[in-house]
């Protein structure tokens, strides 16, 4: 695990490492390169742990983390608390807010326990202290006034804008790395009201989530790209009968099982292209967990809004990963339903042919008529193969997609000044990474495109043709989003940097990249 | 008051003359007439296969959605309005085939809905395949020399995997095929009723007169409420050896009544509405 902080905002993890804690010495070879000048070390000493491969002015301190948890009442486990006692005290920080800490995390499990925990860290605390003050680096001195801000990661964000929007039923079968996201809904369902059902497969879940959408239900089903592919046919099917559903997709490493536990950005075209034929699709991508949440709670009014399923496509790493933000903001959301028939009418007309393509929808047990059907159709529902039938409905369903380009899609955001030497174009976590790097770069910009379909084609264009300089960078190997671009706006971004080997991208690697451009130029 | 005309639409149906699908379609009709099923309380989920152009020619509440994933659809719309009567029309390859995983789990989880499965032991609308209820060594376009694999007793199947409700009627019973569909749609749980049906076109062996001249009627002193008996029963078939009538049936808990959010009414009777959840974000200090 890594912890980045910092007095300024933090926005993605970082390769390199100040502070290690190696309670084996398979973390001490695995991190070392990674060590800064002067990075301190906090290990076992009475272990066989040895430091001494470490980079030369390496701060070293030898803890016997398993002693001092012995002598603290505790098992080999409560080392971790003596670790960090120890590291709080080489960092200059306080040990009270540490053992309020322990309290908070603890007390469900009772006051021996978090006893037990509060003597562990206080031993490593004082043994450090006692032993090593002349190696100390006071970073974490406290501060007089904090703001105070909620740590979430993506699947909070997600479940928790999901509830917030008014979700009342989701289907799912468990897969990593959206797995918490059921997880939470499994947990709060009763106090909310709304129904979650884990599903048989993932062909069910949608299936599932699609007939109580039929029903007049919000509806939605996560799961990552595997799942995705037994998902494809009912993406269609939602497209077809023209029925909302909001769907998470979060990336892992493909193809097959590929990198279970790890990130790419390599789902994009198979969502873009994915079911046979043609209809439309919303999909959307979310840059960080803040993101994540507005864009899931827009997502619910959206499918209603469009009768058609939308996409949302999250990074493992931004699904996994924790980040702190201020508290999330959704007072100014409202549930917009789209066009609902309230009342029994003489002649329903299901797919009524439309100018912004949308049609009537009336729910089951109203007294309407209400079909859904996956074979072609005419306006009524039945069942029609005629050219004039086919015609109608297919631009008809097509049309909505133009109508959400006018009234709904949002365009990329430009971050760092107007007028820069090169323009980063990408989406996705990679957001944090690049605004990590760009803290070294003032004169740096940054796209950040959320919006892949509908496509902001046009504000895309204007962007790109106005920049110096473009670098598309993107964590798959066939620069999706830049085939993307190209297809929409016929820009080519030639110099691209790409990374697959399922970790993030680092703020480091940019850095080597943009000075390697700088140099070059 | 239902009538013919309420639930007649501009659509007859195009099946073969003498499809075994036309006894069930007015099986069901005088069903809904009887039991006054209407577009304010019922609606029906279709798979694919010649069964699923039910839905132009019923005009209730419908959805013909994918091969084998009628079932699914059912259940999401069941857990989301259960005061619907919900229906599922599905075929021996619907239901079995593809959608095999989905019945199964369905049963399992004893979902408050009725499955008319037309059993016609063989693939219609892609004119004759073997389907997972051919008998082993039947000659069709897919097994020229001898279907090889055993069937299904769908059945045996069915109650193997937790119906609790599971009957047989032959398709051109219209009047026994009404009857056992209100006595299905009353069972709270999961019925599934096979209806036994001639492809006149591509199963020559499964025809009209074959079924007339061997199934019989379960006797009345027959009690469907033993699993072991009812499971015994669903294994014989054979020359005068076909029993038509309720297997089985029990009372067991509902996948809907494992809810207690929807314990007072329907999910969808109270519109979605914008959720405070602050208590949630305050966790994540």
């Amino acid at each position: 695990m890594q912890t980045v902080f910092s007095e300024s905002p933090v926005y993605s993890a970082i390769k390199s490492v100040d502070f290690l804690v190696a309670l084996n010495q398979e973390t001490v070879d695995l991190h070392k390169e990674e060590l800064t000048q002067g990075a301190g070390i906090v290990f076992e000493d009475e272990g066989k742990i040895d430091a001494s491969s470490c980079k030369d002015n390496c701060r070293l301190f030898p803890v016997p983390l398993k002693r001092l948890a012995s002598e603290s009442g505790g098992q080999e486990i409560v080392s971790n608390n003596v670790a960090l006692g120890a590291s709080l005290a080489a960092m200059g920080g306080d040990l009270e807010l540490l053992l309020n800490l322990i309290t908070e995390d603890l007390s469900s499990k009772g006051e021996e326990i978090v006893k037990i925990n509060q003597t562990a860290a206080k031993a490593g605390y004082d043994y450090v202290k006692e032993n090593f003050s002349d190696k100390f680096e006071p970073i974490l001195a406290p501060h007089e006034t904090i703001d105070k801000n909620m740590v979430v990661n993506g699947t909070d964000a997600v479940a928790f804008g999901a509830i917030a929007a008014g979700l009342q039923f989701a289907a799912i079968y468990p897969m990593s790395p959206t797995s918490n996201i059921l997880h939470h809904l499994a947990a709060n369902q009763r106090k909310y009201g709304y129904v979650f059902k884990q599903a048989e497969d993932e062909i069910s879940a949608i299936n599932m989530s699609i007939g109580a959408s039929f029903a007049g239900a919000r509806s939605m089903t996560t799961t990552s790209g595997g799942g995705f592919c037994l998902m494809t046919e009912g993406y269609g099917l939602a497209g077809q009968t023209e029925i909302p559903l909001v769907i998470v997709e979060g990336m892992r490493g493909g193809p097959g099982t590929g990198l279970p536990t790890w990130s790419e950005q390599g789902d994009m075209r198979m969502i873009l292209h994915s079911h046979q034929g043609e209809f439309p699709r919303i999909i959307l991508a979310a840059g960080d967990s803040k993101e994540a949440f507005e864009l899931t709670m827009k997502a619910f009014n959206l499918a209603d809004k469009y009768q058609t399923p939308v996409v949302l496509l999250m990074d493992k790493n931004v699904l996994d990963d924790e980040q702190t933000f201020p508290k999330f903001d959704y007072e100014n959301y409202q549930i917009n339903r789209g066009k609902i028939v309230t009342k029994t009418e003489s002649q329903y007309i299901r797919y009524e042919v439309t100018d912004d393509g949308i049609s009537p929808r009336s729910f089951p047990g109203l007294g309407n008529h209400v079909m859904a059907n996956s074979d072609e159709h005419n306006s009524y529902g039945f069942s029609s193969e005629t050219i004039e039938d086919r015609n109608e409905q297919m631009s008809k369903r097509l049309r909505k997609l133009d109508t959400c380009a006018k009234e709904d899609m949002e365009q990329p955001v430009l971050y760092g000044p107007e007028d820069a030497d090169i323009t980063i174009v990408s989406w996705g976590s990679n957001k944090g990474s690049i605004l990590e790097a760009l803290k070294d770069f003032p004169n740096l910009n940054y796209f950040h495109i959320s919006w892949i379909n509908p496509f902001p084609a046009q504000a895309v264009f204007e962007r790109l043709s106005k920049s110096k300089y473009l670098l598309n960078i993107e964590c798959n190997s066939t620069a999706q989003m830049a085939g993307i671009i190209r297809e929409k706006t016929g820009i080519d971004i030639l110099d691209r940097l790409l990374k697959n080997d399922g970790r993030p991208i680092f703020p480091e690697e940019i850095k080597a990249k943009i000075n390697s451009i700088l140099n070059r130029k | 008051m239902i009538t013919q005309a309420d639930l007649s639409t501009p659509y007859f149906p195009n099946w073969c003359p003498g499809c075994g699908n036309f006894g069930i379609w007015a099986a069901f009709k005088n069903a809904a007439i009887a039991s006054g099923w209407d577009n304010t309380n019922t609606a029906f989920v279709a798979g694919i296969g010649c069964h699923g152009h039910m839905v132009n020619f019923v005009k209730l509440t419908s959805f013909e959605g994918l091969h084998g994933r009628a079932i699914p659809v059912a259940s999401g719309i069941k857990l989301s309005n259960h005061r619907l009567n919900v229906f599922v029309f599905t075929g021996d390859g619907d239901c079995l085939g593809e959608g095999g995983n989905h019945f199964i789990h369905a049963c399992r989880r004893n979902h408050n809905i009725t499955v008319l499965l037309h059993n016609n032991n063989i693939y219609g609308l892609t004119t004759g395949q073997t389907s997972p209820t051919t008998r082993k060594d039947y000659k069709s376009k897919s097994t020229p020399d001898g279907n090889p694999d055993e069937p299904f007793k769908a059945l045996n199947l069915a109650i193997a995997a937790g119906a609790t409700f599971a009957a047989r009627v032959y398709s051109n019973d219209i009047a026994g095929l009404s009857e056992m569909i209100i006595k299905a749609n009353k069972h709270n749980g999961m019925s599934v009723i096979e209806i036994l049906q001639p492809c006149i076109t591509w199963n020559k062996e499964c025809t009209p007169a074959f079924f007339t001249d061997n199934t019989y009627k379960l006797p009345d002193t027959y009690d469907p409420s033993n699993i072991v008996s009812a499971l015994e029963k669903t294994l014989e078939f054979g020359e005068k050896k076909i029993p038509v009538g309720l297997f089985y049936k029990v009372e067991k808990p509902t996948a809907e009544s494992e809810f207690p959010q929807i314990d007072e009414k329907p999910l969808v009777d109270t519109p979605p509405n914008k959720k405070d959840i602050q208590n949630l974000l305050q966790n994540l200090y």
